[in-house]
């Protein structure tokens, strides 16, 4: 089990790996499969020291159910984002909003901020404060830009309960 | 036509609409932060569905196995959210004026306190509420 984990830090960024190569080769052949064993060994091997742990997934039902629910989303918010391009600019009603938040831990928080970003009319803006301690563990905002803020409170509810409210249960933090 | 001929043709359509109305929306809209909407999300689904158009062609028409679409949309879908988030961030941080009718411009300079990480009297009473 030691050598295991001494070869393979980690698994999944090893998995990952092999599985891309072998996309972008498009091919299974005997030669593609060693280069992409050789890459899945060696590549996690140069960059662990580079990596901050980060907190495993642990339900992966929500978290599938979590990518689907962010799909659909995304459509959504096409639509959305068209509709209000193609109108005229005045009646555009853009604004700033601070989401107060609840998780401190940096993975959760990426994909939350990436999240916002692809769903209906808000552009992730910044994480405040900045994290210069890993382990810190003071509140965290997210300041977003709003393309039509119709109602803030709203709008900062549906996102803790609709996306930050899942990543939680998946972290578990 | 057979139907899945026609899927393709749709998806090929609709993507192409999708990333003309997403670059459309970076010259008609009125300032940087919103210009940035067009392209993090029309651009991002117009990609998607020529993806999957690709996908459908490649696999069902040409008969041949091929994946490395999923690899364009992994990187698409990752890479979208972190441009916009770092474009954002420096024209807030070079603090470029947004349009007039802007609401809640002064969370602009109560960003630069936050940044410092002094927290904010208002900011807090937002926070006890929830």
């Amino acid at each position: 089990m030691r050598l295991l984990n001494t070869l393979l830090p980690t698994p999944a960024r090893s998995l990952l790996l092999f599985v891309v190569w072998l996309l972008l080769n498009n091919s299974i052949a005997p030669i593609h499969l060693l280069v992409a064993a050789l890459l899945a060994l060696v590549i996690p091997q140069l960059t662990v020291s580079f990596r901050d742990p980060q907190p495993p997934i642990r339900r992966w039902g929500l978290a599938v159910r979590y990518i689907a629910r962010v799909l659909i989303d995304i459509v959504l918010a096409n639509l959305q984002v068209i509709q209000l391009v193609l109108g005229p600019n005045k009646n555009l009603r853009p604004g700033f909003v601070l989401v107060p938040l609840s998780m401190t831990e940096a993975l959760p928080l990426t994909i939350l901020a990436g999240t916002v970003s692809l769903t209906p009319g808000t552009v992730s803006a910044e994480i405040l404060p900045y994290q210069l301690d890993a382990t810190s563990s003071a509140p965290k905002y997210l300041l977003l830009h709003v393309l039509d803020l119709q109602n803030e409170a709203e709008l900062v509810a549906s996102i803790k309960q609709r996306y930050e409210q899942p990543l939680k249960e998946i972290f578990q933090c | 036509m057979s139907l899945l001929e026609w899927s393709i043709a749709i998806l090929v359509m609709a993507g192409a609409l999708f990333v003309l109305l997403g670059s459309f929306a970076l010259i008609k809209l009125p300032d940087f932060y919103t210009r940035l909407h067009g392209p993090t999300k029309a651009t991002t689904l117009g990609l998607g569905s020529l993806v999957l158009a690709s996908m459908l062609f490649f696999n069902f028409v040409q008969q041949q196995l091929s994946l490395q679409q999923f690899l364009i949309a992994l990187f698409l879908f990752i890479s979208a959210p972190v441009t916009a988030y770092m474009l954002i961030k420096v024209a807030l941080h070079q603090k470029l004026v947004p349009m007039l009718n802007t609401r809640h411009q002064d969370l602009m300079k109560q960003r630069d306190n936050l940044a410092k990480g002094n927290d904010l009297p208002t900011v807090e009473k937002l926070a006890d509420s929830d």
